[in-house]
Order: C-alpha cells, then sequence, then structure tokens
C-alpha cells in the first residue's frame, strides 16, 4: 500500500520529515560521541595486567581487579537473593491467587518501589544493613541492598512473562491429570522462562551500572574481597573516584571502557534470550 | 505424597510472596519511621546542617529546575525518535537504532555525569559563561538520559495502534505527515504522555550523573546558568557522615523524594487507565 497510496508529498510533509530526521539523527550522533569518547579513551588503557592486577596507589597504578570481583561479588549475591524471592512472587500472584486485596497491595508496592531513586535504597541500606544489623560495609549490605532494589523489577517482569503463557497450556495440563505443581513446572515455566530470564539480566546490568547505593552499604576499600562480609569498591564506583577526585583520569576512561562493553555484553545476551523466545514462540 | 507436594508448593510460593512484600513494606516504613521526626523541620530556605538548619527548599527548586530543563530538551526530542522509529526509519536503521536505544539505557549513569563534565560544562563555561557547573548542563545531561524511556514507550504506543488508522486516513488522501499528526499522535497520546511522565520520573530520581555537573551549591537558582543542589544529590554527597538530626534530615528529604515519585507514578498510571 505504501507508496502507491500516499498523496502528493507537501510542504509541510517534507518540514516535519526533516525535523524528524534530524532529532533522530541528533541521538545517533550523541551515542555514538559519549560511547566513542570513552572507548576511545579507553580501550588503549585496558590490558591483560590491567584486568589482573589490584590497584595501587589509590588507583593510580595498578588495575582493576578486585573493584571487578567486588562488582561480580555484589551482583551475584542480590541476583541469588532476589530472583528466587519475584520469580516465586510472580507466581504466587499469577498463578496462585485471585485477584483481590493482597494482588493489588503486592502489585501496588511493586509498581510504585520500581521508581524509587535508588539513592533512596542506598540510604535505607546504609543505616539499616550497614549501621543497625551492624554488617558494615559489606558485600552482603550491598548485595541485599540490590537485591531490594531490583525486586520490584523482577517481579513485574516475571508476572508478565507468566501472564503471556497461552491459558491453552494450563487446560492442556490440566485435562491431563496434572496437579497445579506439575502445571506450572512443566507448562507453565518453561514457555515463561526466557520472559523471566530476561528481567533478571536486566537486573544485572542494573548491578553492575549502579552506583549510589553501592558506595553507600559496600564501601569503597581497593583491597580485594574475601568473604561476604568484607567490604569493596564496585567499578562504577572506582570510575566515579577516580574521575571526581582526579586521580588517575587514564584508569579512569579504562574502567568506564570496560563497564561499557560489560553492559553492551549484557544487553546482548538479553536480547538473544528474547529472540530466541520469540523463535521458538513462532514455531508454534 | 502428591497432595502433600501440592500444598507444600502454595505454601512455599505464599511464603516468598509474604517474604517480598515484608520487605518492600519494610523499607517504606523504615524510611517514613526515620524521617518524619524531622519532616515538619525541612520547610525552610536555608541549610546548614551544622547550625540546625534543614530547609530544603533550595533542593526543591533545584530539582524541579533541573528536571523541567531535561523534560523541555529530552521530550521533544524522544517524541520525533519515536515516530523516526515507528514511521520513518528503513528497516536496517530501526536494527541498529533500537539496540543502541537499549544500550544509551544500560550505560551507568555515572558515565553519563562524567561526558557532562567533559563536553557540556567546557562548553557553557566558554560560550555562555559561567563556571559551567549548572542547571543548564545537568538539564542536558538528564535529558539525554531519559531519552530512552521516552522513546522506548512512545514508539510502543505508535505501534500499538490499529493499523486501519493509518490505511483509512492515507486512502482518503492525508498525507503521511497529516496522518501521524492529526491521527496517530491524538490516538496514541496516553501511551505518549506515560512515557513523559515517566521519563520526568527517571529525571527526579537521578543521582550520579547530576552530581558531577550541577556543582551542588545550595542557593535558590537566579538562571539557568546557576549552580543548585538536587534532592538526591543531596543524599548522595552528605548520607556518609550524616549523623542524628542531619541524617534524620536526609531521610526527610527522602520522604519527599518517595511523594515525589509516587505522585508521577501514579499520574503515569492513571494517564494509562484513562484510555
Amino acid at each position: 500500500m505504501d507508496k502507491n497510496m500516499k498523496a502528493k508529498p507537501r510542504i509541510g510533509d517534507k518540514a516535519a520529515k526533516a525535523v524528524i530526521w534530524t532529532a533522530a539523527l541528533l541521538v545517533i550522533a550523541v551515542l555514538v560521541c559519549i560511547i566513542l569518547y570513552v572507548l576511545a579513551k579507553g580501550l588503549p588503557v585496558i590490558s591483560w595486567s590491567f584486568l589482573t592486577e589490584v590497584p595501587r596507589n589509590m588507583g593510580r597504578e595498578g588495575g582493576v581487579a578486585s573493584t571487578i570481583v567486588s562488582t561480580l561479588l555484589v551482583t551475584f549475591t542480590a541476583i541469588v537473593i532476589a530472583t528466587p524471592l519475584g520469580i516465586g512472587t510472580a507466581f504466587y500472584l499469577a498463578e496462585y491467587t485471585k485477584e483481590g486485596i493482597i494482588t493489588r497491595i503486592i502489585r501496588f508496592s511493586a509498581e510504585s518501589l520500581a521508581g524509587i531513586p535508588s539513592i533512596v535504597y542506598g540510604l535505607f541500606g546504609f543505616v539499616f544493613f550497614v549501621e543497625i544489623l551492624g554488617m558494615g560495609w559489606s558485600v552482603l549490605s550491598g548485595g541485599l541492598t540490590l537485591a531490594i532494589m531490583i525486586l520490584p523489577t523482577v517481579i513485574r517482569t516475571s508476572e508478565e512473562a507468566i501472564i503471556t503463557v497461552p491459558k491453552s497450556y494450563r487446560e492442556v495440563s490440566f485435562s491431563l491429570g496434572g496437579t497445579k505443581w506439575q502445571t506450572i513446572f512443566r507448562a507453565v515455566f518453561p514457555s515463561a522462562i526466557r520472559g523471566i530470564t530476561n528481567g533478571v539480566i536486566l537486573s544485572v546490568g542494573r548491578c553492575v551500572a549502579e552506583t549510589a547505593a553501592v558506595y553507600l552499604t559496600l564501601g569503597s576499600t581497593l583491597r580485594m574481597p574475601t568473604s561476604l562480609f568484607s567490604p569493596g569498591r564496585s567499578m562504577a564506583v572506582h570510575f566515579y573516584l577516580l574521575a571526581s577526585e582526579d586521580i588517575s583520569m587514564e584508569n579512569a576512561y579504562g574502567t568506564a571502557a570496560l563497564l561499557i562493553i560489560l553492559i553492551f555484553l549484557i544487553n546482548v545476551v538479553a536480547n538473544t534470550a528474547v529472540n530466541r523466545m520469540i523463535a521458538k514462540n513462532a514455531k508454534r | 505424597m502428591i497432595k502433600f507436594k501440592e500444598k507444600l508448593s502454595g505454601r512455599i510460593f505464599f511464603a516468598l510472596a509474604l517474604s517480598s512484600i515484608s520487605v518492600l513494606a519494610l523499607i517504606t516504613v523504615f524510611i517514613v519511621v526515620k524521617g518524619a521526626p524531622m519532616l515538619g523541620a525541612v520547610g525552610g530556605l536555608s541549610w546548614d546542617p551544622e547550625y540546625g538548619e534543614f530547609g530544603i527548599i533550595p533542593m526543591v527548586i533545584g530539582t524541579l529546575a533541573v528536571t523541567l530543563g531535561a523534560a523541555v530538551i529530552g521530550v521533544p526530542v524522544g517524541i520525533c525518535c519515536a515516530i523516526f522509529l515507528a514511521e520513518f526509519a528503513p528497516l536496517k536503521m530501526r536494527n541498529i537504532f533500537r539496540p543502541a536505544i537499549q544500550l544509551l539505557a544500560g550505560i551507568p549513569s555515572v558515565v553519563y555525569g562524567f561526558w557532562g563534565l567533559m563536553f557540556i560544562v567546557p562548553f557553557i563555561r566558554d560560550h555562555l559563561g559561567g563556571a559551567g557547573l549548572s542547571i543548564l548542563a545537568g538539564s542536558v545531561v538528564l535529558a539525554i538520559m531519559i531519552l530512552p524511556t521516552i522513546i522506548s514507550i512512545s514508539e510502543v504506543a505508535l505501534l500499538s495502534l490499529p493499523p486501519h488508522y493509518k490505511t483509512g486516513s492515507l486512502a482518503l488522501g492525508l498525507t503521511h505527515w497529516q496522518t501521524i499528526y492529526h491521527l496517530m499522535l491524538p490516538a496514541a497520546k496516553s501511551g505518549i504522555m506515560a512515557a513523559v511522565i515517566l521519563g520526568i520520573g527517571r529525571a527526579v530520581g537521578e543521582t550520579m550523573a547530576v552530581i558531577l555537573v550541577l556543582g551542588n551549591a545550595v542557593a535558590i537558582p537566579d538562571s539557568i546558568l546557576s549552580s543548585v543542589r538536587t534532592l538526591t544529590t543531596s543524599i548522595g554527597i552528605e548520607m556518609g557522615y550524616a549523623e542524628g538530626m542531619h541524617q534524620e534530615a536526609l531521610f526527610a528529604t527522602g520522604i519527599v523524594l518517595f511523594v515525589m515519585i509516587m505522585i508521577i507514578n501514579s499520574l503515569a498510571q492513571y494517564v494509562v487507565r484513562k484510555k
């Protein structure tokens, strides 16, 4: 239908089209500018020793190994805590209850808390975990804080994925004599797993990128963390401190480039997961 | 045995849901309890914790100013991009643009702040005067950061319109742009509004990107080149060493932020549901 049905293009059309193309190209230009700038300055810094050496002299020398380990540990802790809680809650909401006051309360609080600024989570984590519970700055404090931060997102994306599983799957399972548990685990869960995974992967990205909340709860020591109770410094915090206190611009760029590469990889994994899900559904 | 398993699994899911909701309730109650005592004291114009002055009005103004600036820049550009993606972009460009926008959403906010410090701040200092650390710099950085939210949600709103809107309008002889402007945009209005409101919510809540480019002066701004401090940066800067009343005042700041975001999100939900 496209070209043949279109009326004569008028001046207004051309002007509007020009404005829209300009806006789109502008956004691409800014994106390319930010990414190329960081990569151009940062990639030359990244080397095997940058990745494997512990920072020395406040981060002026050496690499970023301990910040990579801290980032991974705190993210892993957050995911391990938030994933079962979030997915379990989503299944409860979608499969076990009828719409009612409880579901509405859970959904409302999840929706409200999903938009709360991360600094507020940091504030809470700092006073509650670090001070009141006496965990100090530690992987555990940081992980718990991040877990609470991503919990609303995990609940929402998982519930979304579960709800979109066609009703017929459940009906067939029940009609074959399947119990509720069997239906959930053999019929619903396998179909929803991609969507759930996507939500979790995006949450991993948020944990890796988070700065303020992690700074307040994980601390900022450069030593290699050895247990759940050791403090540490995440890559994002390391970048912030190196850059804002003008300690080492070179290493700051290196860290930022590493972060962008990491986020890019996380996005690629998430997209592949979604595409495979779409392809799988299309086959059916 | 099967019955037992059934019961047990139901209980487990219930327990998980209960834990989630208690955790979410805990954080809300905790912040309210911690901040409530100082909530009456934060209405002033002056913030000087050493002298017991805890007025957060300058920070509220700072937050509103930077957010408004970000919206003024980011909203038109974002909506144009959404129209571009939904209507104009060649398939190949669309396939590059979409993941690029997603990447834009994932980049740590502190990297944006730093980029702003390296590019935007010196540019403002050299061409517009002042220190460069300003509302304007913060607005530009935040405008870029809220683009992914605005673009992706508006694009979905445009794409989910029934195709006969467009085909019918084109068949009646309207041009492509007339169709977009007079039919598609009004029809997708609620989705686009929600996108804008959620983008604004993101701008209000952002900390690290603005901490680097605003200058963080506690003062009521007199121009867009003034340095300001937002509610979020105030917490971020002072949390590490605040004690006693000072800490409670930061929690009260947290409550104010909490309420602002709740209002913004409820507004977004209301707009979507009204449809």
